[in-house]
């Protein structure tokens, strides 16, 4: 039997409809928009100032703070000013935005398509590299690769682990990756095994992805130490407490991180970041995104750079349809509502998925039936339909021994509701004003 | 370009409603309903409109008229417990009873406090108990089944259930084994409905082919049902190992009454059953336990209905107190 976590979890329609459809890359856009804040954690300071000539690859922002990180000119031209832009939060943020003129790269900055797979750099100048291309995160989350490369004092890593699960429906940028660049990917896990120090290292991919798996299998069969494991179809199994613990059976306590459990997770499109970074030092300047959607005239994978408008990669996909209601970056499970679509590609943009307008309202709110799915689904062993009440009962300190900081926010429970409640949106509520208080508490 | 939708995630959701949740049950109802219509005629199909129309109809006008509140009786919660309440009385019930019935099913248990989701109590049960403690002669005289186009074998029009019989002789001093000639025939009878009873819990094979449906539907889990009879066949089996003479054995509690109604249909209603699995079994092996301990020692034949109505009243302290697993608590190496 095909491994999986066991706790909760549902399997919502897989819609993986770009699965068969190469990596295109995307023509660069007139105007790129680069906020400061892309990743998790402080924004990155502005290096570059309104008239500046930007090459591809420019440093063009720095990431000072302990949770930061680097950001680079995605393309070539003259910084027309550096402003609050619209981006995905909906809110204005401060950003770059370039004129682009031509596309001319950053010296130093190897393009070639051979492939590199000797590794010459130690442990320490890997993770100095990766924290100096930018590297984040690409599943989503974009919390600085290089500092989840630093092994607390006292603690020890013995596993990393390579999430090539891509659970959320509709997304294959990861699926196409392991496909395309699985020779490159590898050399990027072999690199990240070098900095965490660990022999061992697990690629995860769910088993709706027979080629992917077969692929990966084929190049690493040779290698020590790597191990590819086919997963159970089962959402959230991307989410990193649950993939560990499918993947090696290990629980990470609450309120901890994985390190705890010895194991560190790096997503799949990360790794090959990893890789141009180190071995072909080449800055966080481009990703896949997958653009998708029922309606969507040419749905596709694409090679984007950092700072495209959403808007340009909707027109290569065959334009907006006429019936969508609702354009969502990432994907239907855990993106976001996007109000625009002069909003930028980021490093965390992993799909632009648009729904039809019957499928982007929600259906009415009925009392809840105490059915008891929300609960059996939770992930995290929570009572969703609880926490609900306790937050509109504004409740908070019970709010918070039942344990809402837990909650991952996969959905689960909101998208299995028979009555259609709201619950994760209570539950974000709940956990917005118990982090408050534990940070007011904190500090007395 | 229509105006963009922006909301929280998830942005998709499953296709299950209360409505095809509800109507699933009713479905599961129907094999129970043909063998109820089988052997009890026309008589069935009258209890079971009266009772139906009847709490729908109470439904329509609390919400309409009382409540003043959007009126919900399509959610088809209403038909269940019709349904539940009818299958819960005997087939001649006269129809004053029944619509009495289905007042306190509906308004009393369900609408007063706050409609479907809010009710603390099973509606159909609460009728039930309510019509037994008010009606006990036409709540006790069961007509003798007749199958369709067959013979009526005595004079008889009523008689005792299987379980009656079994308690009067009991209490009288005789033994299991005196009684037994009594009931004939009686796994095979009892598991098809041919005996006397409530029209929709005599027959357990149909009951169960409706639950086997609704455990395919997942509108019901394993945990309370199992543990229920689990709770019941582990004590019901201890006093028949400590003396088969004085106590009738585990199979017979099984098939015999409302068990089987009471198993898969009444204390697995979502509302009145407890939200974690450890909860829920429970509840369901406490359900279990309760039934023999009515059945075998209380003044009542049977203890289905007063066993998961006290259990009902424990959910919200077992709730309280059983937590589902969580992630991360117990930590293996």
């Amino acid at each position: 039997m095909l491994k999986t976590f066991k706790l909760g979890g549902v399997h919502p329609a897989e819609n993986k409809l770009t699965e068969n459809k190469a990596i295109e890359v995307l023509p660069i856009p007139k105007v790129a928009y680069i906020p400061f804040s892309q990743h998790l954690g402080a924004p990155a300071r502005a290096l570059v100032q309104k008239g500046d000539a930007v090459k591809t690859g420019q440093l063009i922002a720095k990431g000072e703070a302990f949770i930061s990180a680097n950001i680079h000119s995605s393309v070539s031209g003259k910084v027309l000013k550096v402003d609050d832009v619209l981006d995905a939060s909906g809110y204005k943020r401060p950003a770059v935005v370039i004129q682009v003129e031509g596309d001319e790269w950053a010296e130093g900055i190897n393009r070639s398509g051979e492939i590199i797979r000797e590794i010459s750099l130690g442990q320490k100048e890997i993770i100095q590299k990766i924290n100096e291309m930018g590297v984040v995160g690409l599943g989503g989350a974009t919390f600085p690769s290089h500092v989840k490369l630093m092994v607390p004092e006292g603690k020890r890593a013995d596993v990393l682990i390579i999430n090539g699960v891509e659970c959320e429906p509709f997304l294959t940028a990861d699926h196409r990756l392991m496909l395309e660049k699985g020779e490159e990917l590898i050399v990027g896990v072999r690199i990240l095994m070098i900095a965490l120090g660990v022999k061992k290292a697990i690629i995860g991919i769910e088993n709706n992805k027979p080629d992917a798996i077969s692929n990966m299998k084929k190049i690493t069969g040779n290698q020590e130490g790597i191990d590819v494991q086919a997963l159970k179809v089962k959402y959230p199994q991307g989410a990193e407490k649950q993939l560990i613990k499918a993947l090696i059976n290990r629980e990470v306590p609450s309120g901890k991180l994985p390190i705890e459990v010895g194991a560190v997770v790096h997503n799949a499109g990360t790794a090959y970041a990893v890789y141009e970074a180190v071995q072909k030092n080449k800055p966080l300047v481009e990703r896949v995104v997958t653009i998708t959607g029922k309606s969507v005239k040419n749905p596709g994978n694409f090679l984007v750079r950092i700072g495209t408008p959403i808007a340009e990669l909707v027109e290569a996909a065959g334009g907006l349809p006429e019936d969508t209601g609702k354009v969502i970056g990432g994907g239907p499970m855990m993106g976001k509502a996007l109000n625009s679509l002069d909003v930028p590609i980021i490093k965390g943009t992993s799909g632009i998925l648009m729904l039809p307008v019957e499928e982007s309202g929600r259906n009415t709110v009925l009392h809840c039936i105490r059915c008891s799915r929300c609960v059996s689904v939770c992930p995290m062993g929570l009572e969703p339909y609880l926490l609900e009440k306790l937050v509109m009962f504004e409740d908070f300190e019970r709010t918070e021994k039942e344990r809402v900081m837990d909650c991952i926010e996969c959905g689960s429970c909101h998208y299995t509701c028979p009555a259609n409640r709201p619950l994760l949106d209570y539950i974000r509520l709940g956990k917005n004003k118990v982090g408050a208080i534990i940070r007011t508490r904190s500090k007395k | 370009m229509n105006l963009l939708k922006v909301s929280g995630s998830p942005h998709v959701h499953t296709d299950e409603s209360i409505k095809s949740i509800m109507y699933g049950v009713i479905y599961a109802m129907v094999p129970a309903m043909l063998i109820s219509i089988y052997f009890f005629g026309l008589d069935a199909v009258r209890v079971l409109l009266i009772s139906v129309i009847a709490c729908v109809m109470i439904e329509f006008l609390i919400e309409k008229y009382i409540l003043k509140s959007a009126v919900t009786i399509t959610d088809g919660s209403g038909i269940v417990t019709g349904v539940l309440l009818a299958f819960n009385v005997p087939s001649n019930l006269p129809w004053w009873i029944l619509v009495i019935g289905a007042i306190v099913s509906i308004g009393i248990a369900k609408m007063s406090f706050g409609g479907l989701g809010k009710n603390i109590f099973n509606p159909a049960l609460v009728g039930r108990v309510f019509m037994l403690i008010s009606f006990p002669v036409q709540m006790t005289s069961w007509p003798i089944p007749k199958p369709l186009f067959a013979e009526r074998i005595t004079d008889a029009i009523t008689g005792p259930t299987p379980l009656a019989i079994m308690k009067e002789g009991l209490s009288a001093g005789k033994t299991v084994s005196q009684m037994m000639p009594e009931i004939p025939n009686y796994v095979e009878n009892l598991m098809t409905g041919f005996q006397g009873g409530s029209m929709g819990e005599v027959s357990a094979f149909a009951l169960i082919l409706g639950a086997l449906y609704m455990f395919y539907r997942k509108i019901i889990t394993w945990q309370i049902p199992l543990s229920y009879i689990g709770g019941a066949v582990l004590f019901s089996g201890i006093l028949w190992l400590i003396n088969p003479d004085k106590f009738v054995d585990p199979l017979f509690h099984l098939v015999t009454g409302g068990m089987m109604l009471g198993v898969f249909y009444m204390a697995t209603d979502m509302v009145s059953s407890p939200m974690s699995a450890k909860g829920q079994i429970l509840f369901g092996a406490g359900a279990g336990i309760l039934t023999i301990l009515i059945r075998v020692f209380g003044a009542y034949p049977e203890g289905v209905s007063f066993a998961i109505l006290i259990m009902n009243a424990f959910v919200p302290l077992i709730d309280r107190g059983f937590k589902p697993v969580r992630f991360g608590e117990v930590v293996k190496s």
